[in-house]
């Protein structure tokens, strides 16, 4: 049978030169600081609903994001970079959530998981309590729909963040990208 | 007891309550002046001993508000449903703190959402919301024209 080796999809940033009894590397710095961080990101114990339990699950053993980086939730905001809003955030819960990320060290990241973080999902209408989307507390990197989204789902997720990290791009610049490569 | 029996025997002990099977077990409904004395007569009892409240809470029906009361004996195994109908325009009951504990906590998030006043209640405060909210918020007629995008 034959094993097919997949490349990965962003490999290390740099090109080497074969010299003899070694290599030379080049690549830059900044590209080289983005690869590392996008691969060992701690993502924050923060789960506010049901979208929470499929982020444990994608934490356990079946789906296990420690493959892609995500290695394990710290309990302290001062020891995570990436807080992943897995639920519902009611007007009570937003300053904690602006406060857990203001406490967070740069470089740090958030993802919206599910209709709720993104806009207030089913919550949307006819309720006085629940602040519709998370963006209008802390600014979101990567928006996740469904309700809840499957464990792939987030797993997709964080992967597309780490492609974010690793291009080293703002959201301008990815907008201007993209608008450029689909003629928008 | 079972609902056939522990029904039979409420009515025979309350001869003037309305008193059928709802979706699980017997649902009795009282004027809510006679609250306290029903409880006491339902908690003290030997052979009923409802020494357990393990719901309260409140439904708002636009014309008046109904008290639900879910009782349970840990010592027979059997519960029931009381209700009680309150006023909309003077939302007042007794409240059960004296005989129940636990509804020191279900009464305040009532009076929270619903604000129904609880007389002789210990410490009625809000519960969830913040102290300085104005409103209640479950009741049917409330409006939050801030936070709330009607459909
Ligand atoms: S999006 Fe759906 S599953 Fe996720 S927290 Fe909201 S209601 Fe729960």
């Amino acid at each position: 049978m034959d094993v097919k080796v997949s490349e990965p999809s962003t490999p290390f940033p740099g090109t080497i030169h074969e010299t003899p009894g070694g290599g030379i590397l080049l690549s830059s710095l900044d590209d080289v600081i983005n690869w590392a961080r996008s691969n060992s990101l701690w993502p924050l114990v923060f789960g506010t609903s049901c979208c929470a339990i499929e982020m444990m699950s994608v934490a356990s053993a079946k789906y296990d994001f420690s493959r892609f980086g995500f290695e394990v939730f710290r309990a302290s905001p001062r020891q995570a970079d990436v807080i992943i809003i897995s639920g519902t955030i009611v007007n009570k819960m937003a300053p904690v959530l602006k406060r857990l990320f203001d406490q967070m060290p740069e470089p740090k990241y958030v993802i919206a998981m599910g209709a709720c973080a993104t806009s207030g999902g089913p919550f949307f209408y006819n309720t006085y309590s629940v602040v519709k989307g998370a963006d209008h507390v802390i600014p979101v990197d990567v928006y996740l729909a469904g309700c809840p989204p499957r464990p792939e789902a987030l797993l997709h997720a964080l992967i597309t963040l780490q492609e974010k990290i690793k291009s080293g791009l703002t959201r301008e610049q990815i907008r201007s990208k993209m608008s450029e490569e689909y003629g928008k | 007891m079972e609902n056939e029996p522990l029904l039979n025997s409420l009515q025979t002990g309350f001869p003037e309550a309305t008193i059928a099977i709802g979706s699980d077990w017997p649902e009795m409904s009282i004027e809510s002046t006679q609250l306290l004395e029903v409880i006491e007569k339902l908690k003290g009892s030997d052979n009923w001993d409802f020494n357990y409240l393990f719901c309260e809470t409140c439904v708002d029906w636009k014309t008046h508000f109904t008290m639900v009361y879910h009782l349970s004996s840990t010592q027979f195994r059997h519960s029931m449903v009381l209700k009680a109908k309150v006023d909309r325009e003077i939302p007042q009951i007794e409240s059960v703190v004296k005989f129940y504990k636990t509804a020191e906590m279900l009464e305040r998030e009532v009076y929270d959402l619903f604000g129904i006043q609880f007389l002789n209640h210990p410490d009625l405060r809000r519960l969830l919301l913040t102290e300085d909210w104005v409103g209640y918020p479950l009741r049917k007629d409330y409006h939050d024209p801030i936070n709330m995008i009607k459909l």
